[in-house]
């Protein structure tokens, strides 16, 4: 058998097929079908991507107060124009798009970055709970109530019990969407308007 | 129902087979290793889309083989149906109902019903507590699917509760807030399943006492008890073990404990009944399984009854099969390594039935009465 002699793929080719099939949902073959198809393309379609890319990095940040993402200057939970009393707490940023676009809240958001799951490793000290206490303990106007819209899951309810238990010590009304409304990374199936009415018409947490 | 044919590619120490079977009684006999369990266990395939004996889907392949496939012709409703199993190493098994696959292979289960008795695995009778919860939720599993979702729920609830007890013990801490929704899940949850299982052994029990009485000639008598920690007061027992829990660092209360006892004459099946003994309550306890799944569907499942002659004396093999000859049963599929044995015992009924001659993974027909 003679040595191979053809260096295939380039080295540069393979690099991005390594890069690209490192995402979430993407394989070998798709990163590979993916390099290909960029390689087909007018050189500034790929410079644009790259540019969103970088300032995509660059320009944007986990909001240090609720934990969603924003361009640093303008975040939801600093604009006067929504109601500052009420705070809405979900699992992760999809869920603040799925609620913003029932166009039926006009509160805060807090983003957790997840739920409680001891079988993964993952309790309240993980998650942003603290800092929802403390954000509403030096709120001010003063937070009035807190929404739970978390996933109608084991984890998601356990989230829910674990944080109404330690709300109801400071006095701060908590409420719920109903029960069955899928949230928490089940974007695609969310319907805005029963997801909307479901807001509309919460119920308090006991 | 029941099973018209057969085909097997590469199944087990089947090259290549096609066996078709009478409606009724199908006696299988041949030496040891020649291929009668394998059958029988094909024909499990069919309804459960996996092995009996607990085989990975690749050792099921013959050596040397990279494939196997098991097609099976039922008549179900005066209409033709085929299921399709196959599997090839290192893909995704398929299964098909009317050349039809399935999106999941478990809306298959519960189709065609199957019960398997093969008493010398006496794991349910002589095992752990585990072991007996296992066997019957698999039969409630089959007509409730709500349970089945409960138990799921229960088991993942109870897993979640032991890993928080856990980091507890770790991390030399304790917070009731985060306890407290698992302990509710459970309690939640556990009476559910116990509801289901104590009605459940309501209507099992006699079922099971008529099938022993029969096999025995009524020389003992037999019951089965449930204990649960549900049966009462469980909020306070769960309460009050809460700090065994912490330091064993797992749940100590809940239907995850629940024991099934096997009782005859009052003593304990497990310990106290002889081998024939615990062999005759373990045929009870399928040919009542039997029972409820046919009361409980509509349709008399198919019964597969491997190597149950041995160890029985000769009155309660003929009442064995005196009694799954009759009408109460649908199509019976038998094995006995002992030819003679079974030729006598077949002689005595008057039934359509069928015995084939099993060797080396090829079968024949040996003698059709009709
Ligand atoms: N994947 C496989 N490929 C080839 N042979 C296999 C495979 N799996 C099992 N066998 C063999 O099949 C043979 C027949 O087994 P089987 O259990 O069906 O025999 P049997 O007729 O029931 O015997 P017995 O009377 O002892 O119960 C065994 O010798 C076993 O080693
Ligand atoms: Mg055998
Ligand atoms: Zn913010």
């Amino acid at each position: 058998m003679p040595a191979t002699i053809l260096n295939f793929p380039p080295k540069i080719v393979e690099n991005a097929i390594e890069e690209i099939s490192k995402l979430p949902g993407i394989g070998r073959k798709t990163a590979l079908r993916l390099v290909l198809y960029l390689l087909k393309q007018e050189k500034e379609s790929t410079e644009n991507l790259t540019t969103a890319l970088t300032q995509l990095r660059e320009d944007i940040q986990y909001c240090g107060t609720c934990h969603i993402i924003s361009d640093t200057t303008d975040c939801t939970c600093r604009t006067v124009t929504r109601d500052l009393t009420t705070i809405c707490v979900v699992q992760d940023t999809p869920d603040v798009m799925a609620i913003e676009n029932t166009h039926q809240y006009k509160g805060l958001y807090h983003v957790l970055g997840g739920v409680i799951s001891p079988i993964e490793g993952i309790g309240p000290e993980d998650l942003h709970i603290d800092s929802l206490f403390s954000r509403i303990e030096k709120s001010d106007p003063k937070v009035e109530e807190v929404i739970l819209a978390l996933s109608p899951t084991m984890e998601g309810d356990t989230t829910a019990f674990y944080i109404t238990k330690k709300l109801k010590a400071l006095g701060i009304k908590v409420t719920t969407i109903a029960r069955g409304i899928p949230i928490g990374g089940e974007l695609e199936y969310a319907d805005e308007v029963t997801l909307g009415r479901s807001i509309l018409t919460r119920t308090i947490y006991d | 129902m029941h099973l018209q044919s057969i085909r097997l590619i590469q199944y087990k120490n089947y090259k290549e087979a096609h066996v078709a079977f009478s409606s009724q009684i199908n006696c299988f006999l041949g030496e040891n290793g020649s291929g009668k369990t394998n059958l029988l266990d094909a024909i499990f395939y069919l309804s459960f889309t996996k092995s009996a004996d607990q085989a990975q889907d690749l050792q099921c392949i013959l050596h040397e083989a990279d494939f196997f496939s098991i097609k099976g012709t039922f008549s179900q409703n005066q209409k033709e149906r085929t299921v399709l199993c196959a599997y090839q190493a290192g893909k995704k098994k398929s299964i098909k109902l009317d050349n039809k696959p399935y999106k999941r292979a478990s809306e298959h289960i519960g189709k065609f019903p199957t019960v398997l008795i093969a008493p010398n695995d006496t794991d349910v009778i002589r095992g752990t507590s585990e072991d007996r919860r296992k066997f019957f939720d698999a039969i409630i599993s089959q007509v409730n699917q709500s349970y089945l979702n409960n138990l799921i729920a229960y088991n993942h609830a109870l897993k979640q509760r032991n890993s928080l007890l856990k980091q507890f013990a770790e991390q030399d801490r304790f917070d009731a807030d985060l306890l407290e929704p698992f302990t509710r899940q459970l309690l939640d949850l556990g009476q559910k399943v116990y509801e289901v299982r104590k009605e459940f052994i309501a209507v099992f029990k006699p079922l099971l006492v008529k099938h022993y009485a029969m096999l025995s000639g009524q020389r003992e008598t037999i019951e089965i008890d449930y204990e649960s920690d549900f049966s009462e007061g469980i909020e306070e027992k769960f309460r009050h073990s809460q700090k065994k829990d912490l330091i064993l660092k797992r749940t100590n209360r809940g239907t995850h404990k629940d024991e099934f006892v096997f009782l005859m004459d009052g003593k304990p099946v497990k310990k106290f009944g002889s081998q024939g003994q615990q062999k005759s309550y373990l045929i009870a306890l399928k040919l009542a399984n039997f029972d409820f799944l046919k009361n409980e569907l509509g349709v008399k499942p198919i019964l597969l009854l491997d190597d149950i002659f041995d160890k029985l004396d000769d009155l309660r093999i003929e009442k064995l099969i005196q009694m799954v000859a009759s009408d109460a049963f649908g199509q019976i599929f038998v094995t006995d390594a002992r030819p003679e044995r079974s030729i006598s015992i077949f002689e005595k009924i008057k039934q359509e039935h069928k015995l084939f001659t099993v060797s080396q993974g090829k079968v024949e027909v040996r003698k059709q009465i009709q």
